[in-house]
């Protein structure tokens, strides 16, 4: 069948993930085709959970507010502690001038005081601080920090701080509740699809890119939905907010702070674009290293004994040398980021004390205010990076969305239209009239067959590999829909029965031989429900895979799959066999191929499979003379095509393809032989 | 984990000048609220303006110096983890490329793709941010301490206080949720098993009518990961409102404190600010540990699994003093009491195998699956090391000889030939140069000329990764060219026409045999007609060989032979004749 390249599995982490970490950093993101349409279709999703999601944003907000408001507050609290200093500061000085055992008449302001100061003295107290001053009762002692004024800002400040990350957290759990209830439901929702998929869907793409999508890609939504939602609100209100605090403060200060905003953005552009380039080219060489490393491990034998050690060795070296240049680089430019971020925060920050402290000196803000106003400018680049970041994370999120919605959206197997059903007990004669059959428009494969088939008879289709001689059992099973002409099964459409009821009709032997991850006795009672012990034991049993169950460790109990990669090919074709048997359907299809099974195992499926066949009317895809010279109908296949059908003789007697085909390759070996 | 170092040991001066950065770097980082305390204290208070502006250019040239420091650590960082994994990566691959089949066996070659791939990415994106943040943070932490220690001794204890609580509340919460971790990946595994089996077993489910059964199975491994995700992302999202509830009552906490002490003139107003940075950034610090203790783990598995591979040596080895082979060698096999067993097996592969193959004949060696052909064959070449008995090529045994002399007398076709990516051309001189006309015509004899001339690029084709734009019949071809192509005394081709069409099979074996006429050939064969003609035919059965003889004699005298052949004579041929 299809090769099973196992999906790769993405090791879950903290946090983000490479999808968030990449939309970050610049690396390579793939961008998704139609992104409106996938978002309208993400929105449609999310529809149903518009209550939580207004919640969520409600308190998003709420954290993201208290969050702001809070710096303020411990400026001024600052400013309180540092306004009572000074004051008694001044209170001593004034103090000081005083002649010794002169005391303040009751009333003493400082006003009356700074007027009785020499203009020398007073050119030495700041203006704003005289201002302070000059409110002040000083015969009522020294000045002190209000400590209630700060407690209460302090408690208020607690409050606000719990609130706010109470808030914050509440956000974040109904968020996660959810994504992970929307990453079930895409889940589910694919789980549900591969049923319904008409099987020519996997023809033509590999079961590898699904299970991607199962995995990889829901999980890429399910992270990076919960990132980007939350972030984008809080980003956004932090901005604001942050940008109204700050011009509270003063707006001197915040055009310094701003000014530094477009340094930032330039440098963050300049290093993506910059990093792009290496980040590809690392990307490129990895896979080609990979490829390699890849080929050269799986064609060990054939480097070895040709001596292809040096060569191999050079090419990797080669490559190698690339991937370090441009994994260096890479690593080195977007480590570059943080730096450099810091640094131009770093030149704002200067900026700001230097301003701020000249404003402070002049008596325009207090020391509280360049307190705070330092702590909102550290906050500010993250959400403005982030907000950056964000486009390329939905980006990841879209395109990966995209790819599920796209598997969601192939059209599905038409739906059953069954108007009729089998009379009981089914005979088993299957009637082919005028059977036109097509994978793709342009190519016919199977024109005009007619055939009947009685009750009971073995029927052999017989050709080259590839000649397409699954084609016939997928129109029995109606894997696949015939395009015109009917199937008929003891005189009934089977296009007009169900599918399930057309199924049940056949036990299937196939060459690719399917074994779910489960107990072997679960196995072989896969197709009928409750089944007891002994009639799993009777199948094994007359499908000569009781022998082998039992030799192994748990016999009927061992898990296949897990523990054992001790099963033979030739084995899991026996249970296979078993599990047809318990099945017991009225009518057969076999596949004889027994290419990689040793000459004993072979027998022993020889054996069984006639037994399986008695009294049955069957289908099987025949390698073996003794069956073809058997069959009550030979369909010889060809490219597609049915091209030849009768019995041994017939065929023989009508010296066409099959004629040829067995007379030169036969003959010379057979008569050693016999 | 000790045979790393000596891939670090060139990276010596590098690490050094990478901790000479990252001191500077905290150096700088750790001054900064120095100088905005100086600000503050005097050209604030002390309304000195002058002040204030020389500080802010000094402080403009620390940032700067910072700032460099910390781009020269990012270098230093990348060159010491990517040249570091480049100089593993050739490590691990030279040693992997002379392994023999044994370790390919203990390791499975799809392990060694990863270790030599995956777990190499791993530990270079790991190795980076481990250098960049391991330094960093301890000395940003211990810096920070000291540094608000010396501003304020009595405060210190609320920086105590709010690490202490960080830490018990990162390791508690990991605690939790690490080995959930395992879970969440083993529960990402289960889903992608079912929904494989969904896909390769759609049509027996769709058969027996399983659908819903499977769905529900899909159901349960679904429910179970949501639900694990979900207890895992809500203590996740802990994290960061905790942390900021800690920064934040941190600040208020030595706001308030601090209050008390500037009052008594204990304490700096600047002072206090500069305080808080420190402690801001010595939470910071310990926050960025606890990732490192998260990544860490991640990188010594990678590391684990690569040093696994690198001490492993090749079980065969050339010996010291080698024999060579004698040029005019024709090519002679002898096989003498040769026993293999895997180590692992209770059941030796091979038993007691004594045959000599002579210039000028061909030897067949036939039986079932699993009878120990292929093994017999990969022994001739030095794959695997017999594990009893001696195996010469002209009289040498080939353990005395070099491994490069015996393979060069050796010319292997496999039945899964192997291409590697390139041109046609360079696939048939594989590892050498040859004319282009040796090329062509060992191609004729392969009967691979006519195909390739009706390629767009005839010889120059480019044969895709796998030789995926080639069917089977043509790969197997080609690496029959590459065989003939070297002109070796000896043939060996396991099974290497399977794939061919009958006609086809008759017309190489009939060129073939002029080619070789002179030379030994050894060929293991499903197809009885493919050694029909053969002067010895060897059966073997459970690594035995139970008969010998041509094939008259054998349909007569061998039960196994007799048996292997009348299995053959059904549609099996007529299947793939015109494929």
């Amino acid at each position: 069948m299809k090769p099973n390249t196992p999906a790769p599995t993405r090791p879950v982490g903290f946090g983000g993930g490479p999808g968030a970490a990449r939309g970050m950093m610049g690396g390579p993101v793939q961008k998704p085709k139609n992104f409106k349409k996938t978002l309208i279709t993400i929105g449609g999703y999310l529809e149903q959970y518009r209550f939580k999601l207004i919640v969520v944003v409600v308190f998003a907000i709420i954290s993201t507010v208290f969050m702001i408001v809070s710096p303020r507050i411990l400026g001024n609290m600052t400013n309180d502690i540092v306004n009572g200093y000074i004051n008694g500061q001044a209170y001593d000085k004034v103090i000081a001038t005083l002649p010794k055992g002169a005391s303040l008449p009751a009333g003493t302001t400082g006003a009356t005081i700074l007027d009785h100061l020499t203009p020398t003295d007073r050119a030495k107290i700041p203006t704003k601080q005289q201002d302070n001053l000059k409110s002040i009762d000083f015969s009522k002692g020294r000045p002190e920090i209000d400590y209630h004024a700060i407690m209460i800002l302090g408690l208020w400040l607690i409050g606000l701080y719990v609130i706010s990350s109470l808030f914050s957290y509440l956000q974040g759990w109904i968020m996660t509740s959810v994504t992970q209830n929307l990453v079930y439901r895409l889940r589910r929702n694919i789980s549900l699809k591969i049923n319904r998929m008409p099987l020519g869907y996997f023809d033509h793409h590999p079961y590898g890119e699904v299970i991607s999508r199962v995995t990889n890609d829901i999980d890429t939504i399910g992270q990076s939905l919960n990132q980007s939602v939350t972030q984008i609100i809080t980003s956004i209100v932090t901005i604001i907010g942050i940008t109204i605090m700050m011009l509270t403060i003063s707006w001197e200060l915040t055009v310094v702070a701003i000014l530094v905003l477009p340094l930032s953005f330039g440098f963050t552009i300049f290093i993506v674009k910059k990093s792009q380039g290496y980040f590809m080219g690392q990307q490129k060489s990895l896979g080609e290293l990979d490829g390699h490393v890849e080929e050269m491990f799986s064609g060990h034998i054939a480097m070895r004994t040709y001596s292809g050690e040096a060569q191999s060795i050079k090419t990797f070296s080669v490559t190698n040398q690339k991937l370090f240049e441009n994994g260096w680089k890479a690593q080195f430019m977007s480590g570059l980021m943080m730096p450099i971020m810091q640094f131009i925060s770093n030149l704002g920050l200067v900026g700001v004390a230097v301003t701020g402290g000249w404003l402070a000196v002049n008596g325009r803000i207090g020391i509280g205010d360049i307190q705070a106003f330092i702590q909102y400018m550290n906050q500010f680049t993250q959400p403005v990076l982030q907000t950056a970041g964000v486009a390329n994370v939905m980006q990841v999120t879209v395109a990966a969305a995209e790819r599920v919605f796209e598997f969601l959206d192939e059209p599905e197997e038409v739906p059953d239209t069954s108007t009729e059903t089998l009379p009981l007990p089914i005979k088993g004669a299957v009637q082919f009239s005028d059977v036109n059959f097509s994978y793709v428009p342009e190519k016919p494969i199977i024109q005009d067959f007619n055939a009947e088939i009685k009750p009971g008879q073995n029927v052999a289709i017989v050709g080259p590999t590839g000649a397409g001689k699954t084609t016939i059992v997928n129109l029995l099973m109606r894997f696949y829909d015939i395009n015109s002409g009917t199937i008929k099964i003891d005189g009934i459409d089977s296009s007009k029965l169900a599918r399930s009821d057309v199924r049940q009709l056949f036990g299937m032997v196939l060459q690719d031989t399917w074994l779910f991850n489960g107990t072997i006795a679960h196995n072989i009672a896969y197709g009928r429900k409750n089944a007891t012990k002994q009639e799993v034991v009777a199948a094994a049993k007359s499908a000569h895979a009781d022998h082998f169950i039992r030799t192994l460790p748990k016999g009927y109990d061992t898990i296949l799959g897990e523990e054992t990669d001790n099963i033979s090919a030739g084995e899991k074709q026996l249970l296979t066999i078993a599990r047809a048997m318990l099945a017991n359907a009225p009518m057969l299809i076999l596949d004889e191929a027994t290419s990689s099974v040793d000459t004993r195992t072979e027998a022993l499926i020889q054996k069984a499979m006639e037994r399986l066949t008695q009294n049955r009317t069957s289908f099987v895809i025949a390698h073996r003379l003794s069956t073809i010279r058997k069959a009550d109908l030979i369909l010889v296949m060809k490219s597609g095509n049915i091209i030849e059908q009768g019995t041994h003789d017939q065929l023989i007697k009508a010296n066409g393809f099959y004629s040829s085909l067995y007379s030169s390759q036969f003959t010379d070996a057979i008569e050693q032989v016999e | 984990m000790r045979r790393l170092l000596p891939y670090l040991k060139p990276y010596l001066l590098w690490f050094v000048a990478l901790v000479a950065l990252v001191y500077g770097q905290v150096q700088a980082t750790l001054s900064l609220p120095d100088y905005m305390a100086d600000i503050v204290n005097k050209g604030i208070v002390g309304a000195d303006t002058n002040y204030i502006l020389r500080t802010g250019v000094v402080m403009l040239a620390v940032t700067l110096f910072g700032g460099l420091c910390t781009i020269g650590v990012g270098f230093t960082a990348s060159r010491i983890a990517t040249g570091f994994v480049r100089r593993l990566r050739i490590g691990l691959f030279t040693q992997v490329e002379n392994f023999s089949l044994h370790e390919f066996n203990t390791f499975s070659t799809a392990s060694l793709i990863t270790r030599a791939t995956n777990d190499m990415q791993q530990l270079q994106q790991t190795l980076v941010l481990l250098l960049r943040m391991a330094l960093i943070a301890p000395f940003t932490g211990v810096g920070a301490i000291i540094k608000a220690y010396q501003l304020s001794p009595q405060m210190s204890w609320i920086m105590a206080v709010s690490i202490a609580v960080l830490v018990a509340i990162i390791v508690v919460l990991f605690t939790i949720v690490v080995p959930k971790f395992k879970q969440i990946q083993k529960l990402v595994d289960r889903l992608s098993l079912v929904t494989r089996e969904m896909l390769t077993g759609i049509r027996v489910i769709r058969a027996f009518h399983k659908e819903s059964s499977e769905e529900q199975k899909f159901d349960e491994a679904n429910r179970q990961s949501v639900a694990l995700n979900l207890f895992v992302n809500r203590a996740m999202i802990i994290l960061q409102p905790t942390m900021m509830l800690i920064l934040s009552m941190t600040s208020l906490a030595i706001v308030w404190v601090g209050a008390q002490y500037i009052d008594t003139g204990a304490l700096q107003l600047g002072s206090l600010l500069a305080f808080m940075q420190y402690s801001a950034q010595a939470v910071g610090s310990f926050l960025m540990l606890s990732f490192i203790f998260i990544l860490a783990p991640r990188a010594l598995v990678s590391a684990g699994r690569v040093s696994e591979v690198l001490s492993s040596k090749s079980s065969i080895q050339d010996p010291i003093h080698p024999k060579s082979i004698p040029a005019s060698g024709k090519g002679k096999i002898e096989f003498k009491d040769v026993s293999f067993d895997y180590q692992e097996s209770k059941e030796p592969v091979l038993s007691h195998i004594s045959f000599t193959a002579e210039p000028g004949q061909t030897t067949a060696i036939v039986g079932g699956t699993g009878s120990g052909k292929s093994t017999l064959i990969n022994l001739i070449p030095r794959l695997y090391d017999a594990s009893e008995g001696v195996i010469l090529i002209d009289g040498v045994d080939i353990r005395n000889a070099t491994q490069a002399d015996i393979r060069s007398r050796i010319g292997y076709a496999a039945q899964k030939a192997t291409l590697f990516s390139g041109t046609i051309t360079n696939n048939i001189s594989y590892a050498t140069k040859l004319a282009k006309s040796r090329i062509i015509e060992a191609a004729k004899v392969a009967q691979a000329d006519e195909f390739i001339q009706n390629l767009p690029d005839k010889y120059n084709e480019q044969v895709a990764r796998g030789g995926s734009n080639l069917s089977g019949g043509q790969k197997q071809r080609i690496s029959i060219a590459r065989a003939i192509a070297k002109k070796p005394a000896v043939y060996l081709f396991d099974d290497s026409f399977s794939a061919l069409d009958m006609k086809t099979d008759a017309a190489l074996r009939q060129a073939l045999a002029k080619e070789t006429k002179e030379k030994t050939v050894i060929i293991v064969a499903q197809r009885i007609s493919s050694i029909m003609h053969a002067e010895q035919i060897i059966v073997l059965d459970n690594g035995r060989i139970v008969d010998r003889g041509t094939h008259q004699t054998l349909l007569h005298s061998s039960k196994v032979y007799r048996e292997i052949a009348e299995s053959q004579l059904s549609a099996k041929e007529l299947s793939e004749s015109t494929s």
